[in-house]
C-alpha cells in the first residue's frame, strides 16, 4: 500500500487532479479490467492524464482507491468517490492506495511468516 | 306511477289513462295540506321540521321485540294515505280549493283528454287539408298527375313514421308523478298547436276562401305540414331525451338517519326530474332504511342530557324576562353537561366490541346450520327419478322439510342484527325453495341476510314509493344550479341533495418520439477528476 499526496491544480475555476477513476457500490464490477477479483466494488485509477499531477505525484493506471484524506474509498458509490476527491476547498488530497504489483507483494511475504 | 302532467300533443292512448287507471289510492287531508305548501311556495323556503307522526316503523318493531316467536308479517309503515303534490299550470290555481278527491281524478282525466285530443287534431290535419278540396269544390279541381299521386304516397309514408315515432317516444308509461308541470312538454304542446293553427289559418284564408284549383299545391302544402311534424318530433326527441343525457352535474346523496351517500352524474335536468332520477336510483343503491338500527344513537344522547335538571331558586320571574330565564336555562344545562366527567365513550367501545362478537357467533352458528340442512337436499337427476319415486319433492316442499332445522338459529341471527321486521317467515321459505330450484350453495341462499340489500330487494311495503315530498327553496322546474340543495322526504328520513358542477377538464398533449426510446447500459462509468 502506498500513500501518494497530490497538488491539485487549478483550472480556471475548477481544482483537477489529473485522473479517472471507475467503480464503485453501484457499478458492474465484472467490467473492470484491473481488478484480480471481479467482485470488487472498490475505486480504481483507469486512466492517468500525461503531466497531470496524479502522474507526478506518482498514481498509476489500475491503482484501488483505498482512502481518499482519510474517508473510506472501499465501499462508497462512484459518486460519493467523486465527491470526495473533486472537494472545491482542498488543494491537497491523500491518498491511500493498492497496485498489484504491491499486492503480490505483500501477500508473498504474508505466506512467507 | 302517477301521470306525467301537462299535455304532450302526441299520447294517443296514453299509457297515461292505463296509468290513472291504476292508482286506486287518492289523497288524504294530510296531502292536501302538503299540496296547497308546495303549491304556493314557488320561491318559499320549506324546509319542515321532522314530522309530528310517529315513526311507524320503530314502535312496531319494539313491540316484535318483546314478543319472541314472533315472526309476524312485515311492519308498514304506510297509512294507506297517498299523497301526490300534482300541481299543473292554470288547473291547479283553479282547483286549489277543491277539497274532495274527485277532483284530482277530473284533472288526470282532462289532461289525458286533452292529449288526445290535440294529437287527433294534429294528425288528421294533413289529410283534412286533402281531402277538403274534394268535397268542396270537385268539379273546379285540376286533376292530380302523376308527380302529384307520388306525393300521397309520400304524406302517407311520413304520417306512418310520425305514428311510430310519436309512439316510441310518448306511449311509454310514465314512471313518476311530478308535482309540477313538465315545461318542455308543455312548450312542444304549444308549438305544436299554434303551428297547426297557423296552417290551418293560412289554409283557410288562402285556400278554401278562394278555392284554389291547383290541387297539387295543396297536397305539397300537406306535405309541408307533416315534414314540419317530423321536424316538431325532431326537435321533441332532442330537447326530452338527448339534451340530459351528457354528465353536467354530479349530486351528492346523502340519507339524514345514517348517513349513507352516494353519488350520481346527471345532465342539465330540472329540479323534479333530477329528483326523479335519484329516487329510481335510491331504491336500488342504498341498503334499506331500518329504523332499529337507529335506537342505540338516540338513548345515547337521551342519556347525555338526562341527568340535569333546572330548578328556579329566584321564584317567578315577569313575563318579560321568561325568554331570558329559559335561554339561560339551556345554556346552564348545555355547559354543565359539558362539564361533566362522562364516560359514555368508554361504554359505547365495549358495548360495540360485545355485539360484534355475539353476532360473530351467531352468523357462525346460523352458517353450520344452513350448510347442513342443504346437504340433506340433493338434486335428482332424470334418469335416478324412477329409482326412488317416492321421495321426490318439488321445491317448495323440500324447503318446507328442511327449514325447521335452521329456522331458530336465524331467527336468532336476525334479531340480533335488528332484521327480524323486514324478513317473514314465508319469505324465507319463500327465498329458500328459489334457491333450491336454481341449485345455489348455502352461501348464496344466506347472502341477502347476512347483508342488507337494497331497498327493491324487500317486499313492496317498504317501498313507500308514494310517500315522497320534493322539498326546495327554488322552483322545482327551474334547472339544476352549481350549489343547487334539495331535499327529499320520506315518511321518517329525507334524502339530502347538494350539487356539483362537473369540473372542466382541460387535456394537455405530450409528444413522444418514438426515436427517443434509445437506451444506453451503463454500468462502468468513469468520471475524470
Amino acid at each position: 500500500q502506498q500513500r501518494i499526496e497530490i497538488h491539485k491544480l487549478r483550472d480556471g475555476d475548477n481544482l483537477i487532479l489529473g485522473f479517472s477513476i471507475g467503480g464503485g457500490i453501484d457499478q458492474d464490477p465484472s467490467q473492470n479490467p484491473f481488478s484480480e477479483d471481479k467482485t470488487d466494488k472498490g475505486i480504481y485509477v483507469t486512466r492517468v492524464s500525461k503531466g497531470g499531477p496524479a502522474e507526478v505525484a506518482g498514481l498509476r493506471m489500475g491503482d484501488k482507491i483505498m482512502q481518499v484524506n482519510g474517508w473510506d474509498m472501499t465501499m462508497v458509490t462512484h459518486d460519493q468517490a467523486r465527491k470526495k476527491l473533486t472537494k472545491k476547498n482542498e488543494d491537497v488530497v491523500r491518498l491511500l492506495v493498492t497496485r498489484k504489483s504491491l499486492e503480490n507483494a505483500v501477500r508473498q511475504s504474508m505466506m512467507q511468516h | 306511477m302517477d301521470t306525467e302532467s301537462a299535455y304532450s300533443g302526441y299520447s294517443y292512448y296514453s299509457g297515461r289513462s292505463r296509468g290513472s287507471h291504476r292508482h286506486g289510492e287518492r289523497s288524504r287531508d294530510r296531502h292536501k295540506s302538503r299540496s296547497k305548501e308546495s303549491s304556493r311556495s314557488e320561491k318559499s323556503v320549506t324546509i319542515n321540521a321532522p314530522p309530528a307522526e310517529p315513526l311507524l316503523g320503530d314502535q312496531s318493531v319494539r313491540g316484535e321485540e318483546v314478543q319472541d316467536d314472533n315472526w309476524g308479517e312485515t311492519t308498514t309503515a304506510v297509512t294507506g294515505t297517498s299523497e301526490h303534490s300534482l300541481s299543473q299550470e292554470d288547473i291547479v290555481r283553479i282547483s286549489k280549493d277543491l277539497d274532495d278527491s274527485v277532483g284530482l281524478d277530473c284533472k288526470r282525466y282532462l289532461n289525458v283528454a286533452l292529449s288526445v285530443i290535440l294529437g287527433l287534431v294534429v294528425f288528421l290535419t294533413p289529410l283534412a287539408f286533402l281531402i277538403l278540396p274534394h268535397l268542396l269544390w270537385p268539379d273546379r279541381l285540376r286533376a292530380c298527375g302523376t308527380a302529384c299521386e307520388g306525393l300521397f304516397i309520400s304524406v302517407a309514408f311520413k304520417l306512418l313514421i310520425l305514428l311510430l315515432a310519436v309512439w316510441a317516444l310518448f306511449f311509454r308509461p310514465p314512471r313518476a308523478g311530478l308535482p309540477r308541470i313538465f315545461v318542455f312538454r308543455a312548450l312542444l304542446a304549444t308549438l305544436v298547436l299554434l303551428f297547426v293553427l297557423s296552417y290551418w289559418l293560412f289554409y283557410g284564408v288562402r285556400i278554401l276562401d278562394s278555392q284554389d284549383e291547383d290541387y297539387q299545391g295543396i297536397v305539397q302544402y300537406a306535405v309541408s305540414l307533416v315534414d314540419a311534424l317530423l321536424f316538431i318530433h325532431y326537435l321533441a326527441i332532442v330537447l326530452l331525451e338527448l339534451r340530459q343525457l351528457q354528465p353536467f352535474f354530479s349530486l351528492c346523496v346523502t340519507r339524514s338517519t345514517d348517513g349513507a351517500t352516494q353519488h350520481y352524474n346527471l345532465g342539465q335536468l330540472s329540479i323534479q326530474r333530477a329528483a326523479v332520477v335519484i329516487l329510481e336510483n335510491y331504491y336500488k343503491d342504498f341498503p334499506v332504511h331500518n329504523p332499529a338500527l337507529l335506537t342505540a344513537s338516540k338513548s345515547r344522547a337521551a342519556k347525555h342530557l338526562a341527568g340535569l335538571k333546572v330548578y328556579n331558586v329566584d321564584g317567578p320571574g315577569e313575563n318579560n324576562a321568561a325568554a331570558g330565564i329559559a335561554q339561560s336555562q339551556s345554556r346552564a344545562m348545555i355547559a354543565a353537561a359539558a362539564r361533566r366527567r362522562d364516560s359514555s365513550h368508554n361504554e359505547l367501545y365495549y358495548e360495540e366490541a360485545e355485539h360484534e362478537r355475539r353476532v360473530r357467533k351467531r352468523r357462525a352458528r346460523l352458517v353450520v346450520a344452513v350448510e347442513e340442512a342443504f346437504t340433506h337436499i340433493r338434486r335428482m337427476q332424470e334418469e335416478e327419478q324412477k329409482k326412488a319415486p317416492g321421495d321426490v319433492m318439488d321445491p317448495r316442499e323440500a324447503a318446507q322439510a328442511i327449514f325447521p332445522s335452521m329456522a331458530r338459529a336465524l331467527q336468532k341471527y336476525l334479531r340480533t342484527t335488528r332484521q327480524q321486521h323486514l324478513h317473514s317467515m314465508e319469505s324465507i321459505q319463500q327465498h329458500l325453495a328459489f334457491s333450491i330450484t336454481n341449485n345455489m350453495t348455502p352461501k348464496a341462499f344466506l347472502e341477502s341476510y347476512l347483508t342488507t340489500g337494497p331497498t327493491l330487494q324487500y317486499g313492496k311495503d317498504r317501498w313507500l314509493a308514494r310517500q315522497w315530498t320534493l322539498i326546495s327553496e327554488a322552483s322545482v322546474t327551474s334547472g339544476l344550479k352549481d350549489g343547487t340543495v334539495f331535499l327529499l322526504k320520506c315518511i321518517d328520513f329525507s334524502l339530502v341533495v347538494t350539487t356539483k358542477k362537473i369540473p372542466y377538464i382541460q387535456l394537455a398533449e405530450e409528444f413522444i418520439d418514438p426515436k427517443s426510446h434509445k437506451f444506453m447500459l451503463r454500468l462502468q462509468s468513469e468520471t475524470s477528476v
